[in-house]
């Protein structure tokens, strides 16, 4: 009996690694895109829509409650349409769900840093493969311009590097 | 002889049609009436303010554009710091975003929206003026692009 459950059950272990593998989960740098539309207008005016799953909800309050001065640049936005999209971003960021994510990986919770460009994980993906000369690139511009290098950023698509 | 003649009706439509292509994109977008109520609105305002001239001056909007008055936020210290010292030309944000050219010759959809245009005349007045902006002010600048 023990003969025939071992094979069967090595099998379906090997079915559910691979079909991880091949998911969205399993992936490489991949993250759900930004599918809330207000989301996407009203951050997408200036910059693209960033992933929530990027920064802690902590870090999304800190965002929301700062939009007067965000990143030097006045991005106030009347209060029910600010409160859609702390909502969306809270509800979807980086600790929202069981598992965490990778931008949980390091990350200190209690500080609620204001730049996805300064979690460990962003850090740890940039620090050895960009070369300086690559921000440097007036076509890039900003740290903040993900769609420069990575083109299907908007989709959620890191893994083309 | 015959074959001037048989020409000639041709090549004066195919003059016409040039002129005509010429002629219409030569003029600037006129403001339909939504961006005309919009200024409208702001004339209301700037007329009940003092320093009113009896009219809106695009000179004074194409002035606002240009100058430099860094008496707001330290990284946009004029507005051509994203939407370069031309209308005609595409802008761009600090984050590498293209920013439609603000003239209405050129994105005719712009200044439609009443609450867009305060929007982002309330933002962008205070991130390079450090102040909002006045009736005056905003209707000056309208002109301007409208005009472009």
């Amino acid at each position: 009996m023990t003969t025939l459950i071992r094979p069967l059950a090595l099998a379906a272990l090997f079915v559910a690694v691979s079909a991880f593998a091949a998911s969205e989960l399993g992936a490489d740098e991949r993250y759900n895109a930004v599918t809330d539309p207000l989301t996407l207008k009203e951050c997408g005016a200036c910059h693209m829509a960033f992933q929530p799953q990027m920064l802690p909800a902590k870090s999304w309050h800190l965002v929301m409650d700062g939009l007067s001065d965000h990143f030097g640049e006045d991005a106030s936005l009347p209060e029910e349409p600010a409160a859609k999209i702390r909502a969306y971003l809270t509800a979807n960021a980086a600790d929202a769900s069981w598992w965490g994510g990778r931008f949980m990986r390091g990350l200190d919770e209690t500080k609620g840093p204001l730049r996805i460009t300064e979690t460990p994980h962003w850090i740890r993906e940039h620090s050895h493969e960009v070369p300086a000369s690559a921000w440097a690139d007036p076509k890039v511009k900003s740290k903040a311009n993900c769609v420069a290098c990575h083109p299907r950023a908007q989709q959620g698509m890191y893994d083309d590097d | 002889m015959t074959r001037l003649t048989f020409f000639k009706p041709l090549s004066r439509l195919a003059v016409a049609a040039c002129v005509t292509i010429v002629a219409l994109s030569a003029v600037p977008a006129a403001a339909g009436p939504a961006q005309d109520q919009i200024l409208a609105g702001l004339k209301g305002e700037a007329q009940a303010a003092p320093g009113w001239t009896g009219a809106f001056s695009a000179e004074r909007g194409r002035a606002l554009l240009l100058a430099s008055p860094a008496t707001g936020k330290p990284d946009t210290p004029s507005c051509t710091t994203c939407h370069t010292d031309s209308p005609l030309k595409a802008g761009q944000t600090r984050t590498g975003k293209a920013i439609a050219p603000m003239a209405l010759s050129v994105t005719p959809d712009r200044y439609t929206d009443p609450e867009k245009v305060e929007k982002w005349f309330g933002r962008n007045c205070n991130s390079v003026l450090g102040r909002p902006c006045t009736a005056l002010e905003k209707g000056d600048f309208l002109t301007f692009m409208m005009g472009q």
